[in-house]
């Protein structure tokens, strides 16, 4: 259980079994629905925007614990942020998830780094993150 | 006898270890893996016999046509095929079902006609029918499935009818091991003149087939599912609806006489045989159904309806699990899942010691739909399989569990 302890790791695990921002948002700017074509999982995700900055984040669905707890850190990391800086944000999660950039210590996220040991699993800790890009391309379009 | 320590000892990857823990394989659903026997056929082939078919004059190219068409003859007597001129080869199950949706699909189906399917199918035997009704204005219709995964016979009489064009279903589910009624479904088609195409992915590597048996007009498989190679499949036709069926592909060995603008076409079963084939891996199908008739479909089957059982009855006794399927009459696999650990995570827990299962939605997402659920966990297992891999595994998911729950 060697390997297993090291990326279901206490991090990852208590975001799963309590997820901060779970839920729907009414009125929300943004809202985007994906689907991981892999497992059939799925995730929304709500923003409210003020002016330019993320007002508030949720996310609702249902998925493994890396997909649930990943979209969970996704919301903390977001709010407040500025439309550019979620962008980087995204941008930057996402090269982790690929290695090409590594990751932040002292840092929640970091619990997802055992994650890249396993490609299969890389869609379930993206889906929320790329859901919220489309979700402010779609927006931006709008 | 059956012998299941012996007969492992034919499967080289049996030894492989994952980590430190041996290999516990039950994703035979999937794939299955294949026995030295199958492994040396290919390599001999490769070293010793490889050649184009039916074409060149000289030695290897008549050893390489006489052993793929030995191949066609040993699978024709081992799917009770009377005449080896309807049996294609074909890239497996879901080209053979196109091959079918395309050249009979495309020719027969208008609109007012209607293809009747189980909602339960493998997508390989829903989306080609989806493109031919989309083409040809045909409708689908589906057959429910009862509680316990059964197929509900009694809508299937109200939904096959004059308008009844083909009838297409799986002879065994990959999903509720389920083993469908297909000759009492052949019989109600042909009451209409309907035709019925019979997906035998998860039957034919595990229970003895007959197609003249089953009364069906079209039957498909996989050669990966029956311990041979990828890349080759089958598609028995009844000769005769073959013979009026445009060619799906165009191309070398399937023409009679080509000209700039019209050709005709070659004989059964070489008209749907275009382009070179996968040569080696269809002799390595007969040295595969060697092998699964010198253990006997009848052992294997029975070999199988044990451990079954035996998993189904070890996996009801793990709490709140949820089971899928009928409990008796099971094909050797089950599906289930767990309230407290999400599938994708349990195959991985799992994975850790060694045991390869499958969770997803197992291409079957209107299944999954209906189940109530995005996914399942499936344990499928095989001829190599033993009650102890059973016990490993319900021992490895009580961990898990155990694991999952220390954070909650």
């Amino acid at each position: 259980m060697g390997m297993m302890r090291e990326l279901y790791g206490q991090i990852i695990m208590d975001h799963y079994h309590r997820p901060r921002n779970k839920g729907e948002l009414e009125n929300a700017d943004l809202e985007e629905h994906l689907l991981n074509p892999l497992c059939g999982d799925e995730i929304t995700v709500y923003a409210t925007l003020d002016g330019n900055k993320v007002a508030d984040v949720k996310f609702s669905g249902r998925g493994c614990s890396i997909s649930q707890a990943s979209a969970s850190m996704m919301t903390e990391r977001l709010m407040g942020k500025c439309r550019e800086e979620a962008e980087e944000e995204i941008k930057h999660f996402k090269n982790m998830m690929t290695g090409e950039e590594e990751f932040p210590e002292m840092d929640d996220l970091a619990a997802l780094k055992g994650v890249i040991q396993y490609p299969s699993r890389i869609k379930c800790a993206t889906l929320a993150w790329t859901a919220f890009q489309q979700g402010m391309n779609d927006e931006g379009e709008g | 006898m059956y012998h299941v320590e012996k007969i492992r000892q034919d499967f080289p990857i049996l030894e492989r270890k994952i980590g430190e823990k041996k290999l516990v394989y039950l994703d035979n659903a999937a794939t299955s893996q294949k026995p030295r026997q199958v492994i040396e056929v290919l390599t001999d082939y490769y070293e010793h016999h490889n050649a184009n078919v039916h074409r060149g004059a000289h030695l290897l190219a008549e050893e390489a046509t006489a052993a793929y068409e030995e191949s066609r003859e040993k699978v024709a007597h081992f799917l009770g095929v009377p005449d080896a001129t309807g049996l294609i080869f074909t890239r497996g199950t879901t080209e053979s079902i196109n091959l079918v949706a395309y050249a009979w699909g495309r020719k027969n189906l208008r609109e007012g006609n209607e293809i009747v399917l189980s909602e339960a199918e493998h997508h390989s035997n829903l989306v080609p029918w989806q493109l031919a009704a989309q083409a040809t204005g045909a409708k689908l219709r589906f057959i429910p499935i009862l509680e316990d995964g059964t197929l509900d016979m009694e809508e299937a009489e109200r939904l096959v009818g004059p308008k009844t064009k083909l009838v297409g279903c799986i002879h065994a589910s990959n999903v509720l091991a389920t083993i469908n009624p297909v000759r009492e479904l052949a019989e109600l088609a042909h009451e209409y003149d309907a035709l019925i195409l019979v997906d035998g992915a998860q039957s034919a590597p595990h229970l003895p087939v007959d197609v003249d048996d089953l009364g069906c007009d079209f039957f498909a498989c996989s050669g990966h599912k029956m311990l041979g190679p990828t890349g080759v499949g089958v598609l028995w036709g009844r000769p005769e609806l073959l013979k009026e069926m445009d060619p799906f592909l165009g191309g070398g060995e399937m023409i009679r006489e080509v000209h700039l603008d019209h050709s005709t076409w070659n004989d059964l079963p070489y008209k749907f045989e275009a382009g070179t084939m996968n040569i080696a891996q269809a002799i390595g199908l007969g040295a595969a159904v060697d092998y699964l008739e010198g253990l006997g479909m009848e052992n294997i089957r029975e070999h199988e309806r044990q451990i079954g059982e035996y998993a189904y009855r070890s996996l009801s006794e793990i709490e709140d699990i949820t089971l899928y399927g009928p409990e008796k009459d099971r094909t050797g696999l089950v599906s289930f899942s767990l309230p407290d650990v999400h599938p994708h995570d349990l195959s991985q827990l799992l994975n850790e010691e060694g045991i390869a299962i499958r969770s997803g939605h197992h291409c079957t997402q209107p299944l999954m739909r209906r189940l109530g659920t995005v996914a399942t966990v499936r344990a499928s297992f095989y001829l190599y399989n033993t009650e102890k891999e059973v016990d490993a595994l319900v021992g490895a998911i009580e961990n898990a569990r155990e694991f999952f729950g220390a954070f909650a």
